[in-house]
């Protein structure tokens, strides 16, 4: 397209351009990561901050010693820090749209999707990173894999999978909400029950009735126990199949809902 | 091909709930001219530039740019069209650089090609040495700058600028300005929307007027002025109570009603013959009046708005679109 030729502007978009669109977008999404140093901040002290909080706090109350009780706790902790770094998803999606970076890209010639496929790609190196440093963090302060790497390592896989889920439950939350901060409230307030009311922290068997029976159906339940499984070794089967379950109905909920959202937006 | 309007837009309407932004529109952009869309805050200028940039859909009228159709052939139009304004923005996380880079690539460009533009671009619009920066550190006028870079790295044939100089200094606007004067002797369409009437007098070959989601009023600079009386007579008596009596003379002589500035003591009206004056310095002479100033001049912009509207340009006019315009959803 320049201003001496003028060929005949193109009908339709190529899948393979919009896939390039797509990865563009990404790239996009992890320099801003690098540069922006606050982010960056956040997103590993957060980890760092909770392991801190439940292994010396609670520890020696809720598992008799802060080191068996780190053992119990660490995969939970993983799967608290990687679900609550996804609402960074939605943050980003709705900071596009009210700066008006959106409104750029959607008078571009590019595929309609790539934006939201961008964030969403862009955001598993967040998960990534907070997987990473949970890790880390964790066994400088004595946690222990129990079983084998290749183990660890589906665990690692089977956390990015269900926040590559998640996260667009987020970017649903980001489209509909209209400012930053209430992306953040809403986030916390759906995020908060389903969190906690889990088995993350400690075991069910001393709740109330009711709430055995929500702890019962929450995914996060279902997550934690396939990552305790996986990383200390355990019961597999049915905790990985039911985790990944759920993070495909997750995902089959929340793509299509939040894609229908953003294309009537855009 | 090559006679057809740059933009053609036929009875746009828009509706916001129960307000209507724009009320059966039409503009004309012929090619290689800038268009200026002017009216005040919540006129629907801002509306009318997002359905030709296919942001927005017309709930009504149709409009074409370039022979394309913006909501059937959206994808056609977006590869014509440069957009900056009020609301496309560029993203401050990155590079003045990677923002344009970024665009050239979502262009289809090969990575070495997008730099190679996005530095030329830079280079153009004096922000070479802020390159590497992010844009969140870059002042207002060179976010501006970087925000009309990249609205240009794929060599648009049509460009819409909303308010591209509303915030902007006096230098950065004549910056801004100089700028838009380079792209259209470089042969693009412009649509330029402002609120600042010297602005749209500066650069539009064409304007329209419009106010409360209608045309008011089209032509050329020239022509507006001419409509509403091309000259503006200016009386200052040298006492100022008498004011009264000669803006009721000048109403009575010009048929208008004039504008009485009490503070510099000087009532202006539009004349449209300039045969008028004798009589009116005579008439002056004869009810004893004393004068400190009597001069003709061009009338501006802002005179033909005021006489157009009823109000000036710069005044929201209380219609609730306004605050619809203000929201970039």
């Amino acid at each position: 397209m320049t201003t001496t030729a003028l060929p005949a502007p193109s009908r339709r978009m190529s899948p393979v351009a919009g896939l390039r669109n797509a990865f563009t977008l990404t790239w996009r999404s992890l320099l801003k990561l690098r540069t922006n140093s606050e982010d960056l901040l956040g997103l590993s002290l957060q980890p760092i901050m909770y392991l801190l909080l439940f292994t010396y706090v609670f520890g020696g109350a809720l598992g008799g010693s802060t080191h068996k009780y780190l053992q119990f706790a660490l995969p939970g902790v993983l799967v608290l820090s990687v679900v609550f770094a996804t609402l960074g998803t939605g943050l980003m999606l709705n900071q596009d749209i009210s700066s008006g970076v959106f409104d750029r890209f959607r008078s571009l010639p590019i595929a309609r999707s790539a934006p939201l496929a961008g964030a969403v790609l862009g955001d598993v190196v967040r998960y990534a990173i907070s997987v990473a440093i949970t890790l880390g963090f964790g066994m400088i302060l004595g946690y222990r894999i129990g079983a084998s790497p290749l183990s660890a390592a589906a665990g690692c896989l089977l956390l990015l999978t269900f926040a590559l889920a998640m996260c667009w439950f987020s970017a649903l939350i980001g489209l509909l909400v209209k400012t930053p901060q209430g992306v953040q409230w809403f986030g916390f307030l759906a995020y908060f029950p389903l969190v906690f009311g889990s088995n993350i922290l400690v075991q069910s068997r001393t709740m109330p009735g009711w709430l055995q029976a929500f702890v019962k159906v929450n995914p996060m339940t279902y997550l934690t126990e396939a990552e305790r499984g996986l990383l200390n070794g355990g019961p597999l089967a049915t905790p990985v199949t039911r985790s990944l379950l759920w993070a495909l109905g997750i995902f089959l909920v929340f793509a299509p809902l939040a894609v229908r959202v953003y294309r009537r937006r855009a | 091909m090559e006679t057809e309007n740059s933009i053609e837009a036929h009875g746009l309407v828009r509706r916001f709930g129960k307000t209507t932004a724009l009320d059966g529109v039409d503009l004309v952009a012929r090619p290689g001219r800038v268009l200026g869309l002017l009216g005040p805050n919540g006129a629907g200028k801002t509306t009318a530039v997002r359905i030709l940039a296919t942001l927005l859909r017309p709930d009504g009228g149709e409009a074409r740019v370039c022979g394309y159709d913006v909501v059937r052939e959206a994808h056609q139009v977006r590869q014509l069209i440069g957009l900056t304004g009020q609301y496309a923005s560029v993203d401050e996380g990155l590079s003045g650089m990677n923002n344009l880079v970024m665009i050239g690539r979502l262009l289809g460009m090969p990575r070495p090609r997008a730099k190679a533009r996005a530095t030329e671009l830079l280079e153009r619009f004096d922000l070479a040495d802020a390159a590497q920066r992010p844009a969140k550190t870059y002042s207002g006028g060179m976010r501006r700058r970087l925000d009309l870079a990249a609205s240009l790295v794929g060599d648009p044939r049509v460009l819409y600028l909303d308010e591209p100089t509303t915030g902007l200094d006096p230098r950065s606007r004549s910056d801004v300005w100089a700028m838009i004067r380079g792209l259209v002797a470089d042969g693009a369409t412009v649509l330029l929307t402002t609120q600042y009437l010297e602005e749209a007098d500066q650069l539009a070959h064409d304007i329209v007027v419009i106010d409360h989601g209608k045309v008011i009023a089209t032509g050329t600079p020239g022509e507006l002025k001419a409509k509403v009386g091309s000259r503006v007579l200016e009386v200052s008596p040298a006492d100022s109570s008498r004011l009264a009596v000669v803006a009721d003379l000048l109403t009575e002589r010009a048929g208008v009603s004039p504008s009485t500035d009490t503070d510099s003591g000087m009532v202006a009206v539009p004349v449209a013959d300039a045969t008028l004056l004798p009589t009116i310095i005579r008439e002056l002479d004869d009810r004893g009046i004393e004068l400190a100033e009597f001069a003709l001049r061009k009338a501006s912009l802002d005179e033909v708005f005021l006489s157009l509207t009823g109000h000036a340009a710069d005044e929201p006019n209380g219609h609730e679109s306004g605050e619809l315009e203000g929201s970039p959803r």
